[in-house]
């Protein structure tokens, strides 16, 4: 008990601009840079294939080709095209966000039913306002269980932005191999779990906002139906 | 008001769904396309707002080419209730209804002022407004359906088997109001179906087609089941066709006779004196039939017991002597314990009984008098 906390416990630890506050701003960084590119790139391209229904096969088989790769080797990949700095991990992140991102706006707008997108343009919405205004808000929860699953994989990941010498809590995990001070490692393994559960708690309040009372699961006595 | 003019519509894979179809669809009417399943009424429909375009011919609206305008704006000046009512399930009862009028530019606190007026017209208590379709019965969600079709006036309203997903009895509720609203309104209305008791019950006119998208015959329903242009449409109209038509010869003609009645809370010795035949009809306060005492009903009950719900068998349909028609009164005779029907006035109080030979008397004077084709 005493290996695994102690050195989390430590005062010491806690200031300073190797300190933890410092590395979690680090590592919140990270993490929120390479969630914001994989939106930007992922979103868009699923949301297009959801609502035209064309190119589903090439999109799920770019984000199995992107699963597919190993982090560590894009990460080293990109280190030699582009040299140190923050490149290489951020994109090495970015691709490891994308395939959630993109396959939960797909399989989210690709759910909507038929009958709800034929009435919208019956009313006589454009393209634009039956994707923006129908297919989205009715996506929402797979859109956010894309996103959620994403941000958990770049917060566990973002370790390895130590890896080639920047910050964040992996220099805790890095720094204490090479010393084999494993009290510092297990207190850098803790707090990347921590900060997962609480990423993960945060985005689940955040979902509760933006996805409409009407696409709740409806609670019945006989448990939670859709 | 609009106007198929020789349409055709060829699927990509070869399918003709609508042949040659030349057809006006008068304003401010309701027209019913009715037809077995696959024979392109649906088709039809849709290519009036460009849901589905055209392959050959011209619709006009209102005398311009359909084509000639972008889909998104007209539609939004054509009103469109489908089967399963389509609501967004993200927007609650209101925003539903205010879709439209949003679309169009308005502001949403106008918009909701009128998607709250439109929940009253369709008959939905203001409650609801805040729910989701989630929480509505497939009912209640055809009435927002068609609140939402409604809601910036449109002048046309295109529905398409908006009640076949309710039980019977909800759909005859439907069937009531939408003639009700149409009233009032004086929309043209297009209606499409598969039920041939729908079509005739709410078309001013019925377009009946056949597989393959051809029109077999374009007629008021009473003339539909008079006279049907050929064995398909006989037969699509089907073996009732006498009886239902029935249903369009007003029944002035008939002779209402005596009937014998005792109120709740009489005793039972009254209904048993007063039986007229064996049966007795038995009214409320008001002198709203409630059902019918018989003898046998009565035997053993004590003579100062008082009629009350407990005792009354239930009786048939009642025929309302100011709107009925020939087939109302028909069915009551028919459906009545006694033989005899229970005929009320149009407030509902009773007014006398009628038996089916005086209906089939009144059928003759009908026949001789010209009023039901030979
Ligand atoms: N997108 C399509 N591609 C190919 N064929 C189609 C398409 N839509 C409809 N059809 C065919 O066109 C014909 C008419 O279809 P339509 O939906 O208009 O029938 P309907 O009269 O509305 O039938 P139902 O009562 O079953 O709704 C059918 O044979 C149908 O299979
Ligand atoms: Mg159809």
């Amino acid at each position: 008990m005493n290996l695994l906390t102690s050195w989390l416990f430590d005062p010491a630890n806690w200031s300073g601009s190797t300190g933890v506050p410092a590395r979690l701003v680090e590592h919140l960084w990270y993490t929120a840079l390479a969630l914001v590119i994989a939106v930007v790139i992922g979103f868009p391209l699923g949301a297009m294939v959801g609502h035209t229904k064309r190119g589903g096969f090439v999109l799920v088989g770019a984000a199995n080709v992107l699963r597919a790769l190993p982090t560590v080797g894009v990460l080293t990949l990109v280190v030699l095209l582009a040299g140190i700095g923050l490149i290489p991990p951020i994109a090495a992140l970015t691709l490891l966000a994308i395939p959630p991102i993109m396959a939960g706006a797909y399989a989210g707008i690709g759910a909507v039913e038929p009958v709800v997108v034929d009435a919208a343009r019956g009313v006589g919405m454009t393209e634009r306002e039956i994707l923006f205004q129908v297919e989205i808000p009715n996506a929402m929860p797979l859109i956010f269980g894309g996103v959620r699953s994403a941000a958990l994989q770049v917060v566990a990941t973002a370790t390895i932005a130590a890896y080639v010498g920047l910050g964040g809590f992996g220099r805790y995990v890095f720094d204490g191999l090479a010393l084999h001070d494993y009290p510092q490692m297990a207190g850098g393994a803790i707090l990347v779990a921590v900060l997962a559960v609480l990423v993960e708690l945060v985005l689940t309040g955040v979902q509760r906002l933006v996805v409409s009372p009407g696409l709740r699961p409806v609670r019945t006595s006989g448990g939670i139906q859709r | 008001m609009i106007e198929f003019q020789a349409v055709t519509k060829r699927f990509d894979d070869g399918t003709v769904a609508v042949d040659e179809l030349n057809l006006t669809v008068d304003p401010g009417r309701i027209t019913v396309f009715v037809g077995p399943s696959g024979c392109g009424k649906t088709t039809s429909l849709r290519m009036i707002n460009r849901m589905i375009d055209a392959t050959s011919g011209a619709i006009l609206v209102d005398g311009k080419d359909v084509r000639q305008s972008d889909p998104p704006l007209l539609r939004r000046g054509i009103g469109y209730v489908i089967q399963q009512a389509g609501l967004f399930p993200h927007r609650t009862v209101l925003d539903n209804v205010a879709t439209v009028p949003v679309l169009a530019g308005w502001s949403r606190a106008k918009a909701r002022k009128r998607a709250a007026e439109l929940l009253e017209t369709v008959g939905l208590p203001a409650t609801m407004a805040g729910r989701y379709p989630a929480q509505l019965s497939g009912g209640q969600q055809q009435r927002v359906g068609v609140a939402r079709a409604l809601a910036v006036d449109p002048p046309v309203l295109l529905m398409d088997e908006p009640f076949s997903a309710v039980d019977p009895v909800v759909r005859e509720d439907l069937q009531n109001e939408l003639l009700r609203l149409q009233g009032e309104l004086d929309k043209t209305i297009v209606f499409v179906t598969h039920d041939i008791d729908e079509a005739i019950k709410l078309g001013d006119k019925v377009a009946v087609f056949r597989t393959g998208g051809i029109l077999a015959q374009y007629d008021k329903p009473s003339e539909l089941l008079a006279r049907p242009a050929d064995d398909f449409v006989s037969n699509f109209v089907g073996r009732d066709r006498g009886y239902r038509a029935l249903g369009f010869l007003t029944a002035s003609g008939l002779t209402v006779g005596e009937i014998a009645s005792v109120q709740l809370g009489d005793t039972a010795g009254d209904a048993r004196r007063k039986l007229s035949d064996g049966w007795i009809v038995v009214v409320d306060e008001r002198r709203h039939p409630c059902g019918w005492l018989s003898a046998d009903r009565l035997s053993g009950v004590d003579e100062n017991a008082t009629v009350d719900a407990d005792l009354v068998m239930s009786g048939g349909s009642l025929y309302d002597t100011e709107h009925g028609s020939l087939r109302s009164a028909l069915d009551s005779a028919l459906s009545s314990p006694s033989a005899h029907g229970v005929a009320v006035n149009g407030g509902g109080e009773l007014v006398g009984s009628i038996t089916a030979d005086e209906v089939l008397r009144a059928l003759a004077a009908a026949r001789t008098s010209g009023e039901v084709p030979q």
